[in-house]
């Protein structure tokens, strides 16, 4: 072995040292920061907390929890319509040229900062229309921020629907309809979902979009579409930390605490129950 | 897809009855259609309302809002009013956004310093030598990582990072390597650029960690393999045969994780100190981003009478949306270029 390979080897062992104490110093720090919010949030987290409302700097989560839950699901229904029409368009009946200014523009809006999109919507429907801070304003903000993932997600598992299977069914005389909701939607469930599962774990965490839109309330959230601001537990973490009380600190990390568990899980069934899904009904 | 089932359908069919050719697939298509022209339609209108509410703001404080590093609603209990370009604001009111671009770019770029070198390390030992029965378990820590809400970055790095670097790493660096350009001066207390920028660059690099993984795992094993029989060692037929192929890949990662960075919002917003009229001398000072300058002037701005204040918010939000359109479609020449075969 002449000494210049042997000086190459001893490099590319120190560089592959550095490799991997790298991901080790990455993953302990991302590890990290993961005990540190469940550590500090368990112990806060009481059943009180849970059932009753925020009362100034202190009291409960309840107003925000459920606040969190309705601006979620409403813009999930609202995500789960455009995306999924948007990537049964773009795969089903679009021409290629349609179909990448569509992809374009999902990537567009995948870059637009959240704070814009929440500053669109601030002039848009709080001001322009009048809504004021609202449920609806608010869940427009989530599907704007959630409809990039979704369209992905589905564009891609509609478009590995294997060719054969379509070919299949249009030579037994399936319509075009019947091939789109018969073969190909039921096959490309599986990546539809786990692309609506990561994005309801976006919506979750998002904070930025939903102050210039759904405003913030320490009351239990009314249904009303407009002229109504709801609470979310973001916007707990974000400003009860900086209060000067042991209270509303013991809130802040009780809320991170929660969306990192509920953001926690719906990773896991998406990983797990979706997997399942497909083993079971294509058999592996 | 060169199968076009549309038409296919059409003539395959037989005649039906009026409604029933209308019938569901034309109904079904134009749903669809509608549904993907709502994403185009979002972007227009996004540029549409920020543009048109900023258009007194544009008029009143014309380049200024790039030049000045002023920013002040003017005096709220005065009477007086100043009245520039037919615009009227309050008694000196000045809108000048340069201390919040200067942050913007600065956390940005100091954030992709540390994220970049990082991402390609960990993505390569991600590959090469995480044993096949760890790599799922690593995958899914990473993957969680990406979800992490940016609020508890930023409680984290309210609570352990800003003490940390107050109390150790600034007082440390600034009496020991003082001498080096940005690391000397007061040392602050924490919040500020350096805060802001690693937490930017640990929010950035799950993403760019499984991007670069990815477009590795994506390139043919042989260029590694037919590196190594050519005499090479591991390492040098990562740097000098893989990566190069994968440069674009990685380029196009750095972009789109640069376009995130430049409008992360609340990491910044809990951490940067929010500095408004002056700029930070080294990296431990405070800075002020355009994304978070847009909440943290939120309640001020509402209580402008003329207005003026919030259109210039808007004016802000219109410039950070076509700085990230602007790095967002260069990354996306970069990909698109080097990957054709992949569209359509």
């Amino acid at each position: 072995m002449t000494p210049s390979t042997l000086r190459n080897r001893l490099v590319g062992q120190m560089w592959w040292a550095s490799s991997v104490g790298a991901l080790l110093l990455v993953i302990s720090v991302l590890v990290a920061i993961f005990g540190f919010v469940i550590s500090r949030g368990l112990p806060a987290l009481k059943p009180s907390v849970l059932f009753t409302v925020t009362s100034g700097t202190s009291g409960g989560l309840a107003n925000a929890i459920v606040g969190t839950f309705l601006l979620v699901i409403c813009g999930v229904v609202l995500v789960t319509l455009i995306g999924i029409g948007t990537a049964l368009w773009m795969v089903e009946f679009a021409a290629p040229s349609h179909r990448r200014a569509v992809r374009f523009a999902i990537d567009v809006l995948a870059g637009v900062p959240s704070i814009v999109v929440g500053y669109f919507l601030y002039v848009a429907l709080v001001e322009s229309l009048g809504w004021g801070f609202s449920l609806l304003a608010g869940a427009f903000s989530l599907t704007i921020i959630m409809l990039p993932f979704v369209v992905r997600a589905a564009d891609l598992a509609l478009s590995g629907v294997p060719k054969a299977l379509r070919e299949g069914a249009i030579a037994l005389g399936a319509r075009p309809a019947t091939v789109t909701f018969s073969v190909a939607i039921p096959w490309a469930i599986p990546g539809i979902l786990t692309g609506l599962l990561v994005a309801t774990g976006i919506g979750l965490g998002e904070t930025a979009p939903l102050i210039y839109t759904a405003g913030w309330s320490s009351f239990m959230p009314t249904l009303a579409p407009t002229h109504s601001p709801v609470g979310y537990l973001t916007y707990v973490v974000w400003t009860f930390i900086s209060m000067p009380f042991a209270d509303s600190h013991a809130l802040a990390y009780a809320a991170a605490a929660l969306l990192m568990i509920m953001i926690f899980t719906l990773n896991l069934v998406s990983r797990t129950a979706v997997d399942y899904w497909v083993l079971r009904t294509r058999g592996g | 897809m060169d199968l076009d089932l549309g038409r296919l359908g059409g003539t395959a069919r037989p005649r039906l009855p009026f409604l029933q050719r209308l019938g569901t697939q034309r109904v079904v298509r134009f749903l669809f259609a509608t549904a993907a022209g709502i994403s185009t339609l979002i972007i227009v209108l996004m540029l549409v309302f920020l543009a048109i509410y900023a258009l007194p703001a544009i008029r009143f404080n014309g380049i200024g809002i790039l030049t000045q590093s002023v920013w002040n609603i003017g005096d709220q209990y005065g009477s007086g009013h100043v009245v520039r370009s037919g615009i009227t604001a309050m008694q000196g009111a000045q809108f000048g956004g340069l201390v919040f671009v200067f942050g913007t770019v600065v956390t940005a770029f100091v954030a992709m310093i540390f994220a970049v070198p990082l991402s390609l390390l960990v993505a390569v030992a991600l590959v090469y030598r995480v044993p096949t029965r760890l790599r799922p378990l690593v995958n899914a820590i990473v993957e969680l990582m990406a979800g992490v809400p940016s609020v508890v970055y930023g409680l984290w790095g309210i609570v352990v990072l800003v003490p940390f670097i107050g109390q150790r790493v600034g007082p440390w660096t600034t009496a020991h390597l003082g001498f080096l350009p940005f690391l000397g001066g007061p040392a602050g207390s924490g919040n500020g650029l350096l805060a802001s920028s690693i937490l930017l660059s640990l929010m950035a690099m799950p993403f760019m960690v499984a991007t670069v993984r990815d477009v590795i795992l994506a390139q043919e094993k042989s260029i590694f393999e037919a590196s190594m029989a050519l005499g090479s060692t591991s390492w040098q037929a990562v740097t000098k045969a893989v990566m190069p192929s994968v440069v674009n890949g990685i380029f196009a990662a750095v972009l789109v994780a640069l376009g995130r960075a430049l409008g992360e919002t609340m990491a910044v917003l809990m951490v940067c100190g929010g500095a408004v009229g002056i700029f930070a001398q080294n990296i431990f000072q405070s800075v002020n981003t355009i994304a978070a300058v847009i909440v943290s002037q939120l309640e001020s701005a509402l209580t402008d009478p003329t207005g003026l204040a919030q259109r210039s918010l808007s004016e802000l939000a219109l410039l950070l949306f076509v700085i990230t359109l602007f790095v967002n479609i260069i990354a996306r020449v970069i990909l698109h270029g080097a990957d054709r075969s992949g569209e359509a």
